[in-house]
């Protein structure tokens, strides 16, 4: 199978803070991984590495066979917490057609600072990824005006728009409720059948029922089967005891 | 009202006055809308007051005061912005004292200037009425490069004042975008300098686009309602001042205020 990320031998740290430490991860076309972990152990600075977002300190990471800066386009990213504030005069329609930038431009030297307009085919495009999250009637909708769970659909539009080859989620589900989440997840699924999905999670029980694999992360990194996951591997990954999780498949 | 339109058909100081007044409106609903959304109020501050330097140094080596502070306003937007993006920790303490040193500089070079400075509160709270007609076209100048720039750019500005980290990922170079719009901040201070002084540049770049999106909700309509608001208040201002002679930046900036209180209350009831 192709590999379409290749963390190798990895590590970062906030000033003196180590957060990862000697990361190898590679991640295949087509997998669905989850990233589990406890809070402050490296998850979203993993992805935020991957993303290009972060540069790491030491060793070296391939996104599709290239460098992350240059990838980042052919990523989709839904964040934890939207970074924009809510009551930003901007409609559904508006944000998910932001996701449109760089689609048709090359990586060439000016490509970021070239002009760009709007063509029917971006709203076409739009239009299709709000359909496909099942929000398209709210489109012209001001985002303030959103619930917690439409407005995390919108991000997943504003992510799938830009047709992305790997869609990386982090704490998708955090700030809906239970039914949303199953929604969002059963979408997600069906989204894998045509592209890679990474999702952190702190909920390892839900997601083991969706994601092909498990990535653990308390600044080191271990993989594993949904299968294979048992007590003992969580608590020296927590370096606490946990409660038992029973994974269902 | 009628003593002021009839002195606007006559001098021609008033006429340059009301275009004056025009043209920052311009500026201040466009570049407006963009400090109020992207809540960069404060750093807007910091060019505005440190432009005091520049203009000081202009008036005692002779050369033009707003050049000089078109210069100042431009280094001071790269200086700030660059702090922002490499030094964020200190970000309020480094503005707060670029601020204060740009007018200590600038009241230093002023205070050692030959003869008598009766300029000096012109520069600090404006003088549209002595707008001269090279001024306008200076202004004329800025506001056409700043709308071509907007427009070429609106979508790019729209992601970066919008979300800078998606931004990014979508190949947008967000620190140029960035330093870009802090530099056209800078050259909207310097519009609305001659307009209500750079002490009150502040509540005119602010309070037009404030009020507008207490209203209206979208980025394009709140720049025009914006521009549209200033343009009617920097003229009733102007025709208020003119009967009881007043200074009119003052004046501007207290319809201003009262605007955007009676916009606030107006928005909290209904």
């Amino acid at each position: 199978m192709k590999s379409v990320i290749d963390v190798e031998a990895v590590s970062f740290a906030y000033g003196p803070v180590p957060v990862l430490s000697g990361i190898n991860l590679r991640i295949e076309a087509g997998e669905f991984l989850g990233i589990v972990g406890p809070n402050a152990g490296g998850k979203s600075t993993l992805l935020k590495l991957i993303l290009g977002l972060l540069n790491p300190q030491s060793g070296n990471i391939r996104v599709l066979g290239q460098p992350t800066r240059v990838a980042s386009r052919l990523l989709g990213y839904v964040p934890q917490y939207p970074a924009f504030p809510r009551d930003f005069p901007i409609t559904v329609e508006q944000v998910v057609l932001l996701g449109r930038l760089g689609v048709r431009r090359s990586n060439g030297l000016f490509g970021g600072l070239w002009p760009t307009g709007l063509s029917q085919e971006d709203r076409e495009a739009a239009h299709q990824a709000l359909a496909e999250v099942e929000v398209e009637h709210v489109a012209r909708s001001r985002i303030d005006h959103l619930s917690g769970g439409q407005l995390q659909r919108v991000l997943i539009a504003r992510a799938l728009v830009g047709e992305p080859r790997i869609l990386i989620l982090d704490e998708p589900t955090a700030n809906i409720d239970q039914r949303m989440e199953n929604e969002i997840f059963d979408l997600l699924k069906m989204l894998n059948e045509r592209m890679t999905i990474l999702v952190v999670s702190h909920d390892i029980a839900f997601i083991s029922q969706y994601v092909s694999r498990v990535a653990c992360v308390n600044q080191t990194l271990m993989c594993h089967q949904t299968g294979a996951i048992h007590s003992d591997t969580i608590h020296d990954l927590y370096g606490k005891p946990v409660h038992m999780i029973t994974h269902k498949h | 009202m009628t003593d002021f339109i009839q002195a606007l058909t006559e001098h021609a100081f008033l006429q340059n006055a009301l275009i004056a007044a025009l043209l920052a409106s311009i500026g201040c609903g466009v570049m407006g809308t963009y400090v109020v959304v992207k809540r960069i109020t404060f750093i807007a501050g910091g060019i505005a007051h440190s432009v005091l330097g520049g203009m000081g140094a202009s008036l005692y080596y002779g050369f033009d005061p707003l050049q000089g502070a078109l210069l100042t306003a431009i280094m001071a937007a790269l200086l700030i912005g660059w702090v922002r993006l490499h030094w964020s920790t200190q970000e309020d303490t480094l503005v707060s004292a670029l601020w204060a040193i740009g007018m200590a500089v600038g009241l230093l070079f002023i205070a050692k200037t030959p003869g008598y400075q009766t300029d000096l509160m012109s520069y600090l709270f404006g003088n549209i009425l002595l707008t001269s007609p090279q001024s306008l076209w200076f202004m004329a100048g800025l506001d056409a490069l700043l709308l071509l720039i907007v427009i070429i750019y609106r979508r790019q500005f729209l992601a970066v004042v919008f979300d800078e980290e998606f931004a990014q990922l979508r190949g947008i170079p967000v620190n140029f975008f960035y330093l870009l719009l802090l530099v056209l901040v800078a050259v909207t201070v310097v519009l609305l300098i001659q307009v209500v002084g750079l002490i009150l540049v502040l509540a005119l770049l602010t309070l037009p686009a404030a009020a507008a999106a207490q209203h209206v909700y979208s980025l394009t309509r709140i720049m025009l309602i914006a521009t549209l608001l200033g343009a009617l208040l920097s003229v009733s201002g102007l025709a208020l001042a003119y009967g009881p002679d007043l200074p009119a930046g003052p004046t501007i900036i207290l319809l201003a205020g009262a605007t955007y209180v009676i916009s606030a209350i107006y928005k909290q009831i209904t």
